[in-house]
């Protein structure tokens, strides 16, 4: 909490509105999900302990976290599958307790799990889903047609979809739950167990879409996905949110920022720099120097390159690393996510039925 | 908004899938044929043996056991369909399909209507199979009926079966909502189907009860659906294995009446079952 402060004040708070980053100044960008002091327990067993977020109108929002962090419960909450046991929800400015049905008419979902028909073919799953939602016939028809396109599945038109690939099938689901023209478009691990091609293409039509004004919410355990798409992430770990910000605040806030350095004379450099105040430690390698820095090297390196020309050092080569995301992540839950994930995948295939 | 008929999305769905499997669709229409001609063959040339000690006062009607089963056979037929037409549901559930469903604008008891009415579809194309063939292999339904009468005999039999069936099947969907695994549904289905079966007038005469089974025979649905058939199939005064038979049109509407009370009775559970039902 203190440290979301911190970054409120130590980082450009605007970098949160994106259209302001786009076309300059515009109005105050609109809530679309407000998330207030959610509580969630499964007997005496609490999944999602005081959790309060929002998500801004046209935005990638993705929330972070291992298995058992509290993210599907979130999720299945938000999309009216749970009942809201403790704290309040708006979605699109309905109230998710007392206007569900405005509320799932303004959302779209691709569910965690494959949830298509294996009997029915690709254009038949996006007719029963079209009618669910009362879309009228005329229009549905036209929304199917342009879906099928938007997918690239016109060949698979009238194929069943157990006959599809993995790719495909998430292809598809997406499809569906964009048909309805949700405001907010809600997608539980939408890549899990998709090859990296596959993707990288989903994200081609999910930032299309995106680019067209609906806004994500996601739930992710890829790091690197997460920090690609997202305009804003929040972490969440043992249903708490540990830490919120865009991707660049949250590796920035590390301050855990390397930079290697090559120069003409790395004994003398290394007594200069160590005396900064941004400078936590420096090591003398044979290859030059890492300097270890404790606040954002984009903006420390011009001053350490100025530092030691003015002291008549010449430098040769710079290399800035920044920390990733499984770096912040395990500085604030002291776990790599990614064994989670592995330990996940394996936990998912034991209990397939048992949900 | 007010009118809403997403019901028949349900519907649609569960008849494009009745329809797709050519294998589970013959089999559904074939099997209860099947029973008729092996196991009525059988018993009526069993029963033929001693029923023709049986004297009947001149002039009454006697039908042939074949006949007497007939509407057994239809009653049973639409019994055991309509107690496994919720097990979609079971599926839906756990193939995640019914998240889907449960996320969208459909109101919960649209799925409960839709999975009932594709349900009755189905059990009245195998009541049509049952009495062409029925018919073709000797069964004597309709008899001295003018073409009005049967007509009117026919839409009676399919509104008694499809009010019957719909009782079972918000039975089943509730049951299936409940349960969460294929085997534990089967299990109970079974259980309860077995003294449904037989504490019913469906395979032979329930004078020749024991008055405890007579008596649980009155809170069982298939004597209230047998009743009906065989008044609308058969008519309102025969013999049959010996035993006397009248029935009467005002019996007959206290026997539709029971039905409906059953099958609102079964809506009710169903719809607090999907109200509380959650599916993640």
């Amino acid at each position: 909490m203190r440290l979301f402060l911190n970054l409120e004040f130590n980082l450009n708070p605007l970098l949160r509105y994106k259209s302001l980053k786009v076309s300059g100044i515009s109005e105050m960008q609109n809530k679309i999900i407000e998330v207030n002091n959610l509580e969630h327990n499964y007997g005496d067993f609490r999944a999602v302990d005081d959790v309060s977020f929002y998500v801004f109108e046209g935005e990638i929002f993705s929330f972070l976290g291992p298995n058992g962090a509290g993210k599907s419960t979130v999720i299945n909450i938000l999309i009216t599958l749970l009942p809201i046991q403790k704290g309040t929800i708006k979605v699109d400015g309905y109230d998710l307790a007392t206007q569900p049905e405005q509320v799932r008419r303004s959302i779209g979902i691709v569910f965690q799990d494959e949830t298509l028909d294996r009997d029915l073919t690709v254009w038949e799953t996006l007719e029963f889903h079209g009618r669910l939602y009362a879309i009228p016939r005329n229009q549905r028809r036209q929304r199917i047609d342009e879906m099928i396109q938007l997918v690239e599945l016109d060949d698979k038109r009238n194929v069943r979809t157990r006959n599809l690939s993995g790719g495909m099938k998430r292809r598809l689901e997406i499809a569906r739950g964009l048909m309805t023209r949700p405001k907010v478009l809600f997608l539980d691990e939408p890549t899990l167990g998709l090859d990296t091609q596959t993707r990288m293409r989903l994200w081609e039509y999910l930032k299309e879409v995106n680019e067209e004004g609906t806004t994500i919410f996601m739930t992710t355990h890829y790091m690197d996905e997460a920090d690609q798409v997202s305009d804003w992430i929040s972490i969440l770990d043992k249903g708490k949110v540990i830490i919120s910000g865009t991707p660049l605040m949250l590796k920035n806030a590390l301050g855990m920022d390397m930079i290697s350095l090559e120069t003409s004379d790395d004994a003398r450099a290394a007594d200069i720099l160590k005396i900064l105040d941004v400078v936590n430690n420096v090591k003398v390698t044979s290859k030059g120097l890492v300097v270890t820095i404790n606040s954002d090297g984009t903006h420390c390196l011009p001053v350490i390159m100025d530092k030691l020309k003015g002291s008549d050092i010449g430098i040769t080569s710079v290399n800035l690393k920044k920390p990733t995301l499984d770096d912040v992540f395990v500085h604030y839950t002291g776990r790599e996510l990614r064994n989670d994930s592995a330990e996940r995948m394996t936990s998912r295939m034991l209990s397939r039925g048992g949900r | 908004m007010t009118m809403s008929s997403e019901f028949l999305t349900i519907y649609w769905r569960d008849m494009l899938r009745f329809f797709r499997f050519r294998a589970l669709l013959f089999s559904s229409l074939v099997q209860p044929a099947l029973w008729l001609a092996l196991y009525g063959a059988a018993m009526s040339s069993n029963f033929s043996r001693f029923t023709f000690a049986l004297t009947i006062p001149p002039g009454d009607i006697s039908v042939s056991y074949l006949t007497f089963l007939g509407a057994g056979v239809i009653a049973l037929t639409t019994l055991f369909t309509s107690l496994f037409g919720g097990v979609s549901l079971l599926f839906d559930k756990n193939w995640g399909l019914m998240r889907e469903i449960f996320a969208s604008p459909t109101p919960r008891t649209h799925i409960i209507i839709g999975v009932g009415l594709s349900g009755v579809t189905k059990s009245i194309l195998q009541v049509v199979v049952i009495m062409v063939f029925g018919l073709l292999i000797g069964v004597e339904f309709f008899q001295g009926y003018s073409i009005f009468e049967t007509a009117t005999a026919i839409l009676g039999i399919l509104v008694f079966v499809a009010i019957f069936s719909l009782g079972f099947l918000f039975f089943s969907s509730a049951i299936s909502m409940s349960m969460e695994t294929p085997e534990s549904l089967q299990g109970i289905i079974t259980l309860l189907s077995l003294p449904l079966f037989f504490a019913s007038n469906a395979l032979y005469p329930i004078d020749s009860f024991p008055p405890f089974i007579q008596y649980l025979s009155l809170l069982n649905p298939l004597t209230y659906l047998i009743y009906g058939l065989r008044y609308f199939a058969i008519g309102t005064d025969f013999y049959a294995m010996g035993y006397h038979y009248s029935y009467d049109l005002q019996q007959t509407i206290v026997a539709f009446l029971a039905l409906v009370f059953f099958c609102v009775l079964m809506f009710l559970l169903a719809w607090r079952v999907f109200e509380k039902a959650i599916v993640t």
